[in-house]
């Protein structure tokens, strides 16, 4: 002691050190925060422009070498030099800063950025929130089930990276632990809150004007090669789910925009009137099922013709289109009923007639001379439909996916020169012929046909059905639906465009024949995936009251959903609660042996005091209970030997338990 | 992180007294039970649940089902690791161990044992108390001796008083703490005084012992057989070494017999914590002659003696001197 004083002496009397400056984030984190950061990162580079992606890929690269060269830590000004330029790039991109494009990539770019400043636990804290909101961004192009498991992976990637932040002795496999032990513990709660956080119908204000720009489908005007650029895609247009037997695939028309006004090259949709009601009354068989129609940006439903009266939220267009009162923005889904035979049209306007009349005035001389002798000495309407189609069944027309472009007269050039055309040059030729024959006609377009999933029974309709068909008006018959393909190709209405295809066209992937398996995992998966559309993404409002009814709410206003999950997370965090308070039981079994024979003879009024070794306890009850005197001393004996001896056998420790176990004290 | 601001003191005191019941030292041991554990957010836990209302807006306005599973996910997270937090201090207990003393104004070493009786690692606490702070991980089902220094400014006994366990850990959202006294203290003894003047040659009956020139301490007188208590520095080795018995050296200035180190003697202008820094240092210098001496006080005298039980004697008896636990020990 005195050497240590004597040493204070010398010592010269320091002032204490001035506070340290915060310790630099330690290099795991940095791996966690990479990793966390490319998990993220890595499905958003289908959307991004690919120099964001590559530059994206650059930082996280270069973050990954400075981790381990101190010298290629960057400066603070050059990141912010980079910071404003791509800014500045990105707006040169997008033209503006706000909407969800420009925000991600944005963010994106910031995150990036923000993985090579990373001074203090604060800046990967907002790295980390960063990641999150990110992962969000990625729903606004994308909700399947696989970038839900991304998400979910980069969630605990990312709690990772905060429990490497607060503790840096454990190592990865403690960390990972860790992370999901969190991440099982709080799912009950994300279940709760997910049923029974109230819906608001979105949105809250105007959307961006970018809002559902990745939609891709029909759209409302048609020209040559409109429908067949859908032809190769595999995206899904709608579900369709049949409560009793499905109708015969040729009556699978699937009614989108009624196009009649017609200018020479465009086909556009005339003006018409939306009521409440339809103009029609059903008749015939009903068609009941349920539609889960993918968000297009349009308020076209794609009904099977024609709808019952009386659906909710739907407005009847005069041309027998179902429409939603606002555009289609998210998944919908509704129970619709068809009458298929129902007669439309018999009462028909002048108007409407004139407007399904209405040819340009020139151009197509030599159509319209096809159509002057079509027409030529027939007693109705009715043979000129059927002569028109005999003259396209005879008429060495093809099918195909690529016919070649068209000039000006795009009906006579198809009809006499090119003869190669999708349904939309089939369509647009027979209406054409029909209305210079004196026929009202006018072209409808929509989807035909559909894959049906047999691993859940629903019919998928793909953009690739997307299809355009013929309306001609007979009188005392209404609108007749004539699909002038099926002339061409009948395979494609009965639901094989495959075969409908000539042999060298190119198809889609997967409807090659040598591709079945391939086609057969995409049905399983999209089985999955309609579940997944339906009890998860499409939980709405709606679904919500529906689920709460059948737990027999009837109630569902914003006071008992508040009352219910207050009530249901108090009572998780309670059982989270009564866990922290769970102590770990001893896993010895000496241990274990040893409580429960202390347990045993607390019960008997005869508990170890603290400061008790076994050899003076096994005294005190020896001589408290002289007629099992024999028996304690053995056990405590045993106990003493096996705890401090050298040599113990797990025979004898069960040995020990057993003689503790037959132990009966009256 | 997450400390509500305490306008003075006194209020800190009540705070203390009404919401942690912290009051008088705390026998040991101390554990942390569940109704002495506190948990609130941090500041970055704040901004955290700020981003997560953000990202709510977000999922409501966009309809985005998988962005209120998200939102709802991260938010469950927040809310579990509030319970981890907790969980991480909760059947912890704390004994106190010992606190060297230490002169005034170097940093005083509390000792403090903390147990983890739990069969799993809980990592990442920190330790706060005076203006110490300390941090430390505890492994599974031992017991962790953490030292937490603090600045000494004045001498007497330094109680560690009011101290903070608490800790952020899983994610550094939530704090969870608990506030505690142990019964650890420390003896700070003055702080000598710097450039001391030499020491009284003698005591007796010296008044102005600081202007006497001193006589050297190295003026060889003669030696003498060893005792047990002489200072080894003095132990003559040559001798030794040579093969001859063990003796120990004597210097001239050694040779007037004991010294008295006397409050009352020290010049009339001094007041009463210089007097103290003077004492303490020639308590020091007299120590490393090796020669023996006395300390009076007012009030109290420490018999003549030496040696590093006498030194300490003395020195505590100058950092207690006119306090109120003067005697209590």
């Amino acid at each position: 002691m005195q050497t240590v004083i004597e040493h204070r002496l010398f010592a010269r009397f320091k002032r204490p050190k001035p506070p340290a400056p915060p310790p630099r984030p330690r290099r795991d984190v940095g791996y966690w925060l990479i990793a966390t950061a490319a998990i993220t990162l890595a499905p958003h580079a289908a959307h991004l422009p690919a120099w964001i992606s590559a530059l994206c890929a650059l930082l996280l690269a270069w973050r990954g070498l400075a981790l381990n060269r101190a010298l290629l830590e960057p400066a603070s000004w050059l990141l912010l030099v980079l910071a404003i330029a791509a800014g500045f790039a990105v707006r040169a991109q997008f033209g503006h800063f706000f909407g969800q494009e420009p925000g991600v990539a944005l963010l994106a770019l910031l995150l990036c950025l923000k993985l090579l400043e990373l001074r203090t636990a604060r800046d990967v804290r907002a790295a980390v929130l960063l990641c999150f909101f990110l992962q969000l961004g990625l729903f606004f192009d994308d909700e399947t089930l696989p970038v839900a498991i991304l998400a979910l992976i980069g969630t605990l990637a990312a709690v990772g990276c905060l429990l490497a932040i607060e503790d840096e002795g454990a190592n990865t496999r403690a960390r990972l632990r860790s992370a999901g032990l969190l991440l099982v513990q709080s799912l009950p709660l994300m279940a709760v809150l997910f049923v029974l956080f109230p819906r608001i119908p979105a949105p809250l204000w105007g959307l961006p004007a970018d809002a559902n720009s990745g939609v891709t489908g029909l759209s409302d005007t048609m020209s040559p090669g409109s429908i067949s650029s859908l032809g190769l895609s595999e995206e899904i247009a709608f579900r369709v789910e049949f409560l009793g037997t499905a109708p015969d695939p040729s009556l699978r028309y699937w009614r989108g925009p009624v196009l009649t006004e017609f200018d020479g090259r465009v086909w556009r949709p005339s003006a018409r009137s939306v009521a409440p009601q339809p103009a029609y009354t059903s008749t015939g068989p009903r068609i009941d099922y349920r539609l889960t129609l993918e968000p297009h940006g349009q308020r076209w439903l794609l009904a099977l013709d024609f709808p019952a009266a009386g659906l909710g939220h739907i407005r009847y267009t005069s041309d027998y289109q179902a429409i939603t009162t606002t555009p289609v923005r998210t998944r919908l889904q509704m129970d619709i009923s068809a009458f298929p035979a129902t007669r439309v049209g018999m009462e028909e306007t002048a108007e409407s007639l004139a407007a399904a009349h209405r040819l340009p005035t020139g151009g197509n001389p030599r159509s319209r001379e096809l159509a002057r002798r079509l027409a030529d000495g027939a007693p109705s309407p009715d043979i000129i439909v059927q002569r028109t189609l005999e003259h396209l069944r005879s008429g060495d027309y093809i099918y195909t996916l690529h016919p070649p472009l068209l000039g000006n007269n795009v009906i006579d050039e198809f009809l006499f020169d090119s003869r190669q055309g999708f349904c939309e040059h089939f369509s647009a030729a027979f209406v054409f012929l029909m209305r210079a024959a004196g026929v009202p006609a006018r072209v409808v377009t929509g989807y035909q046909g559909g894959e049906s999933n047999p691993f859940d029974g629903t019919l998928i309709v793909r953009q690739s059905d997307a299809h355009a068909w013929a309306e001609v008006w007979l009188p005392g018959r209404g609108w007749m639906r004539v699909d002038p393909t099926a002339q061409v190709a009948p395979r494609r209405i009965t639901g094989d465009l495959s075969a409908a295809l000539p042999a060298g066209d190119a198809r889609p992937l997967l409807m090659r024949p040598q591709l079945e398996w391939l086609r057969q995992v995409r049905l399983r998966w999209e089985a999955v995936s309609h579940a997944w559309d339906r009890w998860v993404l499409g939980y709405n409002s709606e679904q919500q009251n529906a689920f709460l009814r059948r737990l027999g709410l009837g109630r569902t206003d914003w006071v008992t959903l508040a009352g219910l999950i207050s009530l249901i997370g108090v009572g998780l965090f309670g059982l989270l609660f009564a866990w922290a308070q769970l102590k770990r039981r001893n896993s010895d079994p000496l241990d274990m042996a040893w409580d429960a024979f202390c347990a045993k003879l607390a019960r008997a009024g005869l508990s170890r005091a603290d400061w008790e070794g076994p050899l003076d306890y096994g005294n005190r009850i020896a001589s408290a209970r002289p007629e099992h005197a024999a028996s304690l001393s053995r056990i405590t004996h045993t106990y003493a030997t096996l705890r401090y001896g050298r040599h113990t056998t797990a025979d004898d420790v069960r040995s020990l338990a057993r003689d503790i176990a037959s132990l009966k004290l009256k | 992180m997450g400390t509500f601001a305490v306008p003075s003191a006194t209020l800190r005191r009540q705070l203390d007294r009404w919401l942690f019941r912290v009051g008088r030292p705390e026998t040991a041991p101390i554990r942390l039970a569940q109704r002495r554990i506190y948990v609130l957010p941090t500041r970055s836990g704040l901004v955290f649940a700020a981003a997560l209302i953000v990202m709510l807006i977000a999922s409501i306005n966009y309809a985005l089902s998988l962005g209120y599973m998200l939102t709802f996910l991260i938010g469950g997270i927040g809310v579990t690791s509030i319970v981890h937090a907790f969980r991480n201090l909760l059947h912890l207990s704390i004994n106190g161990g010992r606190a060297p003393a230490v002169f005034c104004g170097e940093p005083a070493e509390f000792r403090l044992f903390v147990e983890n009786a739990r069969n799993e690692r809980r990592p990442a606490f920190r330790l706060r108390a005076l203006d110490g702070l300390s941090t430390f991980d505890l492994k599974a089902e031992s017991t962790t001796e953490v030292s937490i220094r603090c600045t000494t400014s004045r001498r007497g006994r330094l109680a560690l008083g009011r101290t903070v366990l608490e800790t952020t850990w899983p994610l550094g959202l939530i704090r969870a703490w608990s506030v505690f006294v142990p019964d650890v203290s420390c003896l700070v003894y003055p702080a000598p005084e710097r450039d001391a003047p030499p020491l009284p040659a003698d005591g007796a009956g010296s008044t102005n012992g600081g202007s006497r020139p001193q006589a050297g301490d190295d003026d060889f007188a003669g030696l003498r057989p060893h005792q047990t208590s002489d200072s080894l520095r003095h132990v003559a080795w040559k001798v030794l070494a040579r093969g001859g018995p063990l003796l120990t050296k004597q210097f001239s200035t050694t040779q007037g017999g004991e010294r008295l180190l006397d409050w009352h003697a020290l010049p009339a202008q001094l007041d009463t914590e210089a007097r103290i820094a003077r004492l303490t240092a020639w308590v020091l210098a007299a120590e490393r002659t090796g020669q023996p001496f006395s300390l009076v006080l007012p009030g109290a005298v420490m018999p003549i003696g030496r040696g590093p039980g006498h030194l300490h004697a003395c020195c505590r008896l100058l950092a207690l001197h006119g306090q109120r636990d003067a005697d209590s020990d």
